[in-house]
C-alpha cells in the first residue's frame, strides 16, 4: 500500500504527460464535431435522403440558413476547410454561396438561387461530401492515412496512384529504420566488443569516445554533418583537392537519403553499443579460450560461444535503434532534404502546415499500431524477458 | 527593439545608481540624454509604441523599409519591428488559435489573404481609412479592381518569372517559357520553388497550353497530369528553394544555370550587384501583395495608422523605385519613375509594362485557395515517386 503511493507522484506525472496527450489526439483522429455541430438541421433532412437525386428545397433552406448563422459566428472559413477536404472545391462553392445570399433577398426558390450560384450545388457528389464531412465519428483520416478513401455510394476504394502518399512512406521508413539498425549493429558490435576487452583504463577513454557525442547536442551533430557532406563541403573539398573527383563532379551526400541514413546512423549508435557493452562486460574471455583450447577456430568460437551469449543485448540494441528510427523526425528535417523523408516528416506536416490534425493523429496511430505489432512479432521471436537493456 | 534596450537600460540605471560612484560623480551621458528626453515632451514614450511588420525579407523588405517603414516611423513615432516569414497562413494560425498573438500587419500573397480571411484569422479592412489618389479619386476607384478585398488591401504587383546566367549561355539564350524545360538546347540545373504554386502553371504554359485556359486544364485530371509529366522530365535536375532571397544567390553561386524566381529580386541583383543575370518574361505569372491585420492583433490602432500610411500612393511608388514592383493603384502607374541608388529606368523591368506581359498568366487565386491542400498533397506524393 505504502508502495504504491511512493510511485503516485510519478503515475500522476506519467498520466499527465504522456497518457493523457496520446488519449486526446489519439481521439481526434476518429472524432471531429465541427461539421456536425455547424449544420444540425441540414444533417438531419439529409439522413433521410435517398442519395440519388438532388435533395429537396427544405435541405436547401436549412443548408442556407445554417451557413449565414456560421458566417456570423466566423466559423464559416472553419467549415469550408473541412468539407473542402473531403471534396476539393467546395470550400469557394459555400463561401461563395453565403457571400452572395447574405446581401440578396430571400429568395422563392433556395435550391434554385444556390444552384444558380453554384452548379456544385446541383450534384449528388456536393451533397454525399457534406453528408460526410457531418459525421461525427469518422474512419475517414485513418482509410486516409492507408492511402484508402470512401467511394460515394459507400464501400473503400483505393487512392488514385497520384495521391498515394503514406503506404509508400511509410514502407520507405520501415526499411530506412531496419537498414540503420544493422548499419548500427554491424558499427556498434565491434566497438562493444573492444570496450569491453580493452584494459580499465583504455576501455574508458573508449567509452567516453561514445558518450561524448551521446551528450552532445542533436542539433550540433546533425549540422555537423551538414557541414562534412555538402557540396561545397570538407569531403567534398578534400576529394576535388586530392583530385579524386573534378570541381564540378562533387558528389551530393545530403539533403537526399545518403544524408538522413548517415546522420541518424551516427545519433543512434550509442543506444546500440552501451546495451552491446554491458551484456558483453559480464562474458569471461576464458569461455573464448576454452573454445580455442578444445579446437575451435576463432570464427567457429565467435559463432557457437560468443555470439549466442551477446544476443540479449542485440535484440536490446536493435530493438532500441529501431523503434527510435522509425519515429525520428529532426534529422531527416534538417539533412533529408526532398528524398529522405520519413513518415514522421509528414505528420509534421499535417500539424504545422496544413492543420488537418485529424490526418496527423491518424497516421500517428498508424505508426504506433504498427510498431506494437512488430513488438509482439519481436516477443514471439526472441522473448522481451531475455533482452538486456544494460 | 528599441523599447526593450530603452527599457532595460533605464532599470539598471535605476537598481544600480544607489551604490554606484558613477551616479555621484559622473553620471553616465546617455542615461542622462534619456532622463532629459522623458522630461521634455516623451518623446521616447511615444517611441514605446510599436508594432510588429512581417514580410518576405532580403532585397524586398529592404526595399519596403527603406520607402515607408522609415517614413512612418519618423512621421508618427510609432517603431516598426520587422520580421521575415515564407508565406503560408501556419503560424498567423496557430497565433490566433492559441490566442497569442505577436504579429499586427503582414505582407502575403492574395490566395493566403483571402483564406487567412475567410478563415477569420484578419481583421476587416476599412475602406473610409484608405487614402484617396492624388487628384482626389476615392481609393475604391483608385486601386485596380481585385485588389481591395474584404480583409487586405493590394499594394504591389510583382511576377515569378524565370532567370539565367548569361554566363552559362554565350550562345543561344533562352526566350520562351518552353525552353525552361528544354533541357537538351539548355543543360544545367534548374532552380523552383518548392510548391506546387506557380510550377503547375509554368508546367502547362511550357507543354503549349494557351495562358487563358492554363487553370481550366488544372481543374481536369488530364490537365494535372500534363503538368506534372512536364515537370517529370526536369525532375532530376532541379534545386527546389523556399526564400525569396535564394534564387539570385543559386545564380550567382552557379548551383543553377536557370530558376524561377520574383521579379524584383534578380532586378536588384542585376542593377545592385551587376550581376550578368537575364529575365525571362514569357510565361510570367502575375500576382498581388497584400497588406493585412492579424485577428486580435495587440497594436490595432498603430497597424491601421500603418496600412493607411502603406497604401498611399507615394509609398507604393515609393517601394517602385528601390524593387521593381509596381502600384495596385491606377493613379500610381503614371508615377513609375527610376530607381533612386542608380537610375535606372525602371518602367521596363516593371512586371506589369504591356510589353512583359504579352504572354503572362494572371495568378488566380480563388483556384488555388480552393485546390492549394490537395494540390500540395499531389505535389508532394510526386516529390516521392
Amino acid at each position: 500500500m505504502r508502495s504504491a503511493a511512493l510511485v503516485l507522484p510519478l503515475a500522476a506525472f506519467i498520466a499527465v504527460t504522456f497518457v493523457a496527450p496520446l488519449v486526446v489526439m489519439l481521439g481526434r483522429s476518429v472524432h471531429d464535431p465541427l461539421v456536425a455541430d455547424a449544420l444540425p438541421e441540414t444533417l438531419g433532412l439529409l439522413r433521410s435522403w435517398d442519395g440519388e437525386r438532388i435533395p429537396p428545397e427544405s435541405v436547401f433552406e436549412a443548408m442556407a440558413g445554417e451557413l449565414l448563422k456560421a458566417r456570423q459566428e466566423k466559423s464559416l472559413g472553419r467549415i469550408a476547410t473541412r468539407v473542402n477536404r473531403v471534396q476539393a472545391g467546395l470550400r469557394s462553392a459555400l463561401l461563395r454561396s453565403v457571400r452572395k445570399l447574405r446581401g440578396a433577398p430571400r429568395p422563392d426558390s433556395w435550391r434554385e438561387a444556390m444552384i444558380a450560384i453554384d452548379p456544385k450545388w446541383g450534384q449528388t457528389r456536393t451533397w454525399h461530401a457534406i453528408r460526410r464531412a457531418g459525421e461525427r465519428f469518422t474512419l475517414r483520416h485513418y482509410l486516409h492515412a492507408l492511402d484508402l478513401d470512401q467511394a460515394p455510394g459507400g464501400g473503400i476504394v483505393r487512392q488514385p496512384p497520384d495521391l498515394r502518399i503514406y503506404l509508400p512512406l511509410l514502407s520507405r521508413t520501415l526499411g530506412v529504420s531496419l537498414g540503420i539498425t544493422l548499419l548500427c549493429l554491424l558499427l556498434g558490435y565491434p566497438i562493444a566488443y573492444l570496450i569491453a576487452n580493452a584494459p580499465p583504463n583504455r576501455a574508458n577513454l573508449l567509452l567516453l569516445l561514445v558518450l561524448v557525442p551521446f551528450w552532445t547536442s542533436l542539433l550540433v551533430r546533425t549540422t555537423s554533418w551538414i557541414v562534412l557532406l555538402q557540396t561545397q563541403g570538407v569531403i567534398n573539398d578534400l576529394l576535388a583537392a586530392v583530385g579524386l573527383i573534378g570541381d564540378d563532379q562533387r558528389i551530393s551526400m545530403i539533403y537526399n537519403m545518403t544524408g538522413t541514413v548517415v546522420a541518424m546512423t551516427h545519433v543512434l549508435l550509442p543506444f546500440m553499443v552501451l546495451p552491446l557493452y554491458s551484456v558483453m562486460r559480464t562474458i569471461p574471455p576464458l569461455y573464448m579460450s576454452a573454445a580455442a583450447s578444445l579446437g575451435a577456430s576463432f570464427l567457429q568460437a565467435f559463432r557457437r560461444v560468443y555470439w549466442p551469449q551477446t544476443l540479449p543485448g542485440v535484440a536490446a540494441g536493435s530493438l532500441l535503434v529501431f523503434i527510435l528510427a522509425i519515429g525520428y523526425y529532426i534529422t531527416p528535417a534538417l539533412v533529408g532534404g526532398q528524398s529522405g523523408q520519413l513518415i514522421s516528416n509528414m505528420v509534421a506536416y499535417h500539424m504545422q502546415q496544413s492543420l488537418n490534425w485529424g490526418l496527423a493523429a491518424a497516421l500517428g496511430g498508424v505508426l504506433l499500431g504498427g510498431v506494437f505489432c512488430l513488438y509482439l512479432v519481436f516477443n514471439r521471436l526472441v522473448g522481451v524477458d531475455r533482452m538486456r537493456l544494460g | 527593439m528599441i523599447l526593450n534596450r530603452s527599457g532595460r537600460f533605464d532599470l539598471g540605471l535605476l537598481v544600480r545608481a544607489p551604490g554606484s560612484e558613477r551616479w555621484c560623480g559622473r553620471p553616465n551621458p546617455a542615461a542622462l540624454l534619456l532622463l532629459l528626453a522623458l522630461l521634455t515632451g516623451g518623446r521616447p514614450l511615444a517611441l514605446a509604441e510599436s508594432l510588429t511588420m512581417v514580410s518576405w525579407g532580403g532585397s524586398y523588405a529592404r526595399a519596403c523599409e527603406k520607402a515607408y517603414y522609415e517614413p512612418f516611423t519618423s512621421q508618427t513615432g510609432i517603431e516598426v519591428r520587422l520580421e521575415d516569414y515564407n508565406g503560408g497562413l501556419a503560424q498567423i494560425r496557430a497565433q490566433v488559435e492559441t490566442g497569442n498573438v505577436y504579429w499586427d500587419v503582414v505582407d502575403m500573397e492574395m490566395a493566403d489573404a483571402v483564406r487567412a480571411c475567410d478563415e477569420g484569422l484578419l481583421e476587416p479592412i476599412h475602406p473610409g481609412d484608405l487614402a484617396p489618389g492624388p487628384d482626389g479619386t476615392p481609393a475604391e476607384q483608385d486601386f485596380f479592381s481585385g485588389s481591395l478585398t474584404e480583409c487586405g488591401v493590394g499594394t504591389l504587383f510583382y511576377s515569378t518569372i524565370y532567370a539565367y546566367n548569361l554566363e552559362k549561355f554565350p550562345e543561344a539564350k533562352p526566350s520562351t517559357i518552353g525552353d525552361f524545360f528544354d533541357l537538351e538546347k539548355f543543360p544545367g540545373r534548374r532552380g523552383m520553388r518548392r510548391t506546387p504554386h506557380v510550377n503547375l502553371e509554368f508546367a502547362l504554359m511550357a507543354d503549349g497550353v494557351p495562358v487563358e485556359r492554363v487553370y481550366a486544364m488544372l481543374d481536369t485530371q488530364e490537365g494535372l497530369d500534363r503538368a506534372f509529366r512536364k515537370l517529370d522530365s526536369i525532375k532530376d535536375h532541379i534545386v527546389w528553394w523556399e526564400a525569396g532571397a535564394q534564387p539570385p544567390q543559386m545564380l550567382a553561386d552557379g548551383e543553377v544555370a536557370m530558376t524561377t524566381a520574383y521579379n524584383g529580386r534578380i532586378f536588384n541583383a542585376q542593377v545592385l550587384e551587376n550581376q550578368p543575370f537575364a529575365i525571362v518574361w514569357d510565361g510570367q505569372v502575375l500576382d498581388m501583395g497584400q497588406l493585412v491585420i492579424v485577428s486580435g492583433s495587440p497594436n490595432l490602432e498603430a497597424a491601421r495608422k500603418f496600412l493607411s500610411f502603406a497604401t498611399t500612393v507615394r509609398s507604393m511608388v515609393a517601394v517602385g523605385r528601390y524593387i521593381s514592383y509596381s502600384p495596385a493603384r491606377q493613379s500610381g502607374t503614371a508615377l513609375i519613375s527610376t530607381h533612386l541608388e542608380t537610375g535606372v529606368n525602371m518602367k521596363p523591368h516593371m512586371p506589369t509594362t504591356p510589353e512583359n506581359v504579352t504572354r503572362g498568366l494572371h495568378d488566380d487565386w480563388e483556384w488555388w485557395s480552393d485546390h492549394i491542400d490537395e494540390m500540395n498533397l499531389r505535389f508532394i506524393a510526386w516529390l516521392l515517386r
